[in-house]
C-alpha cells in the first residue's frame, strides 16, 4: 500500500530526527563546542520530549484535554526513587534502572487507569478537571509523606516522628524536602544518562506511533473525530479512551523516572501545575496530533529560554514573542498557504523528486 | 421469520410522546422506507432502534434477538448500522481508515500485536486493506482512499458513510436521509447503489427520506409517521396515494 509506506516513512523520519540530534550532540561534545549549559538540558529535554509525546496521545488521537501529567510524571518519580533507595546495591545499577523505569511507568498506569474508569465515561471536559485536581493533590500528598525502610520493612508516616523506625533505619522520604541522593545510587552509569534518555525517547516514539498505527489506533482516533459515528459501528469508546489516556500516563511515568534518577534531590514541588501547561503547550504549539510536531517544538522551546539568559530581564519577554510567532506559523490560514508555495518552490527546484511524486 | 419486528415502542421527553405506539415488521431482503413531515419523530426512532436512545415501552426485535434498551454498541455487534442525517464521518482520517475503522469487530488482533508489530498484524492489516478496498469499489471511492474523508464532496462522504456502515457487517441497515442534499443526478446515481447495496450483501434496509422520487422508486413498502404515531402503512404506491398521507404533507 502506497499509504502504508507513507505513515511508515514519516515514523522513521521521527526515529532519525531523534537519532540525530543525540549524533549532533555527541560531536558538538567531542569537538569541545557543547557548553556546561546545554549539557546539563540534554536529560531534561529527554524527560520532556517523552512527556510531550505521550500527552500527544491523549490530546491529539483521543481527544481529551489533560491538565495533570505532571501528576503522572511525579507518581512514576517518586515510586521509582523509593524503589532505587530500598533496592540500593544490592541489585547492580543497570537492571535496577531498569526495573525502576518499569516500576514507575507501572505506577503511573494503575493511577491512570483509576482515574480514568469513572471520568472517561463521561462526555465533555470532565477529564481536564479531574486532571488537574489529580495533580495538585498528589503534589499535596506526597508533601506531607514520610517513608523509611528498616530491618522490619517499609514503614509510611505522615510526620517524620510517627515513621518509629529502629535505630538501623534510614528515612528515603522526608515530605516537602523529598528524595535526596537518587542519582548517587547510580554513578557509574550517570555519565550515559543522556543516551538512555534518547533510548527512552525511542521507546517512546516506537510505543505511541505503532500504536496510533493500529487497530486500536484507529479506534482511539475515531473517538476522537466522532464519538457517536464511533459507537455506532461497535467501538467501546470508553475502553480506547482509557486505553490511551493509560498508556499515556504510563509513559509519563518513564518521564517521571528519568528525572528523579537524574537529581540529585528530588522535590515534589517542581511536578507542578505549571509543568502540566509547560509540557501541554509544547503539544499545542507542535501540532496536535503530530508527533514529530510534539519533538521539534519541545527542543525549541525547552532550550530556548535557557539560551536566552543573556537577555536577563527582556527574557520570558523574548520567549513569549517566540511563543505567539510559532503559533501562528503552525496554525494561521496565510502562514499554511505559505508553507503550501514554498513546499511547491522547493519541489519544482527539484525535478528528479517531482517525477516520483 | 421477520428481520426486523418492532412492537409498541415507544419514548417520551418529558411530557411529551415522541414516538407513541409503533409498530413495524421488516422482512429479510426488504427495502423499507419511512417517511413523515419534519418533527414527525423518524430520527428518533432510529435512534431508539441503534439504542442512542432507551425506549419507555415496547420491544424490538432483530432476527429473533431482542435488542430493546441495548448499548449502541452491543446492538452494532447483533447487526445493526446506520448512517446520519448530518454526516458524521472520521473527518481527520483517511478514507481508507474510515471503512477500517468500521471492519473493527471483525478483523482482530490484540493492541500488543499492534504495537510490537507481530506477524498477525500484518496478516491482518493486510486482510483488512483487502476488505476495504473491495467496499469501497462498490460506491467507486477506491481512487480517493487516501484522501481524508473531510475533503470528500458531500456526495461522496454520504456514499462513504454507507460504506463505513457496512464494513460492520450488518444484518440491518438503517440510513437516515441518505439524498439529503444531492441534487438529481446524484440521487439517481445513489437509487442505483442503494439498489445494488440490496442484491449485492443480500441486505435488508430501513431508510428515512424526504425525496419522494427516491422513495417511489426504491421503497417497496412504506411507513409514514406523523406526530410521532403511524398515520398509514402499506404498500408504496398505496400509501403515496393515501388521502390522509397527502393531507399530512400538504395540509388540508
Amino acid at each position: 500500500m502506497k499509504k502504508m509506506s507513507k505513515t511508515s516513512k514519516n515514523n522513521l523520519i521521527n526515529y532519525g530526527i531523534v537519532i540525530a540530534f543525540y549524533v549532533i550532540v555527541q560531536i558538538l561534545s567531542a569537538t569541545g563546542n557543547l557548553s556546561n549549559l546545554l549539557n546539563g538540558l540534554l536529560v531534561p529535554l529527554c524527560i520532556y520530549i517523552i512527556a510531550a509525546v505521550s500527552l500527544n496521545l491523549v490530546v491529539g488521537f483521543s481527544g481529551e484535554l489533560s491538565l495533570g501529567h505532571a501528576g503522572f510524571m511525579c507518581v512514576g518519580a517518586f515510586s521509582s526513587a523509593i524503589f532505587s533507595q530500598v533496592a540500593g546495591s544490592s541489585i547492580p545499577s543497570v537492571p535496577r534502572l531498569i526495573l525502576a523505569i518499569l516500576i514507575g511507568a507501572v505506577v503511573a498506569a494503575i493511577f491512570g487507569l483509576l482515574i480514568g474508569i469513572p471520568v472517561l465515561r463521561l462526555r465533555g471536559d470532565y477529564l481536564a478537571i479531574v486532571t488537574l485536581a489529580f495533580g495538585e493533590i498528589i503534589k499535596n500528598l506526597i508533601n506531607i509523606l514520610y517513608v523509611g525502610v528498616d530491618s522490619k520493612g517499609l514503614h509510611v508516616a505522615t510526620s517524620s516522628a510517627s515513621l518509629q523506625l529502629e535505630s538501623d533505619g534510614t528515612q528515603i522520604l522526608k515530605g516537602a524536602l523529598g528524595i535526596s541522593g537518587t542519582s548517587v545510587l547510580y554513578k557509574d552509569i550517570k555519565n550515559s544518562y543522556f543516551l538512555i534518555g534518547i533510548i527512552l525517547v525511542l521507546i517512546t516514539l516506537f510505543i505511541v506511533q505503532n500504536l496510533v498505527n493500529s487497530r486500536s489506533g484507529r479506534a482511539i482516533t475515531s473517538t476522537r473525530d466522532n464519538r457517536i459515528a464511533a459507537e455506532s459501528i461497535g467501538i467501546n469508546v470508553t475502553k480506547y479512551k482509557l486505553m490511551a489516556f493509560t498508556i499515556s500516563a504510563a509513559l509519563a511515568g518513564v518521564a517521571g523516572v528519568l528525572y528523579a534518577h537524574n537529581l540529585a534531590s528530588l522535590k515534589v514541588s517542581t511536578f507542578d501545575y505549571n509543568m502540566s501547561i509547560l509540557i501541554l503547550v509544547y503539544v499545542v504549539l507542535g501540532g496536535i496530533g503530530s508527533v514529530r510536531g510534539s519533538i521539534i517544538a519541545t527542543i525549541i522551546l525547552y532550550v530556548l529560554p535557557e539560551m536566552l539568559r543573556g537577555f536577563s530581564t527582556y527574557r520570558m519577554l523574548i520567549y513569549s514573542v517566540v511563543l505567539i510567532a510559532m503559533m501562528l506559523f503552525n496554525w494561521a490560514p496565510a502562514s499554511r498557504a505559505f508553507r503550501e508555495r514554498l513546499r511547491e518552490r522547493i519541489v519544482s527546484y527539484l525535478p528528479k523528486k517531482k517525477k516520483e511524486v | 421469520m421477520a428481520m426486523l419486528e418492532i412492537n409498541n415502542l415507544g419514548i417520551s421527553f418529558g411530557g411529551l410522546r415522541a414516538v407513541d405506539n409503533f409498530n413495524l415488521t421488516i422482512e429479510k431482503g426488504q427495502l423499507y422506507g419511512l417517511i413523515g413531515p419534519n418533527g414527525a419523530g423518524k430520527t428518533t426512532v432510529f435512534n431508539l432502534l441503534t439504542g442512542v436512545y432507551k425506549p419507555s415501552s415496547g420491544k424490538v426485535i432483530l432476527d429473533g434477538a431482542d435488542i430493546t434498551g441495548k448499548s449502541t454498541v452491543e446492538i452494532n455487534r447483533i447487526g445493526v448500522a446506520r448512517t446520519f442525517q448530518n454526516i458524521r464521518l472520521f473527518k481527520a482520517m483517511t478514507v481508507l481508515d474510515n471503512v477500517k475503522t468500521g471492519l473493527h469487530n471483525h478483523y482482530t488482533y490484540s493492541t500488543f500485536t499492534g504495537i510490537f508489530r507481530l506477524p498477525k498484524y500484518f496478516k491482518t492489516e493486510k486482510e483488512m486493506n483487502e476488505r476495504a478496498i473491495e467496499l469501497l469499489k462498490v460506491f467507486d471511492l477506491d481512487g480517493e482512499a487516501e484522501y481524508l474523508a473531510g475533503n470528500l464532496p458531500y456526495g461522496k462522504q454520504r456514499k462513504l458513510e454507507i460504506a463505513r456502515a457496512l464494513a460492520t457487517e450488518p444484518k440491518l441497515l438503517l440510513l437516515d436521509e441518505p439524498a439529503a442534499g444531492m441534487n438529481p443526478n446524484e440521487t439517481q446515481e445513489l437509487m442505483g447503489t442503494i439498489h445494488f447495496v440490496r442484491d449485492h450483501f443480500d441486505m435488508t434496509i430501513l431508510l428515512i427520506e424526504h425525496d419522494m422520487r427516491l422513495v417511489a422508486g426504491i421503497c417497496e413498502e412504506l411507513t409514514v409517521l406523523n406526530f410521532g404515531e403511524i398515520l398509514c402503512q402499506g404498500r408504496t404506491t398505496q400509501v403515496l396515494n393515501d388521502p390522509r398521507v397527502i393531507t399530512a404533507y400538504l395540509g388540508e
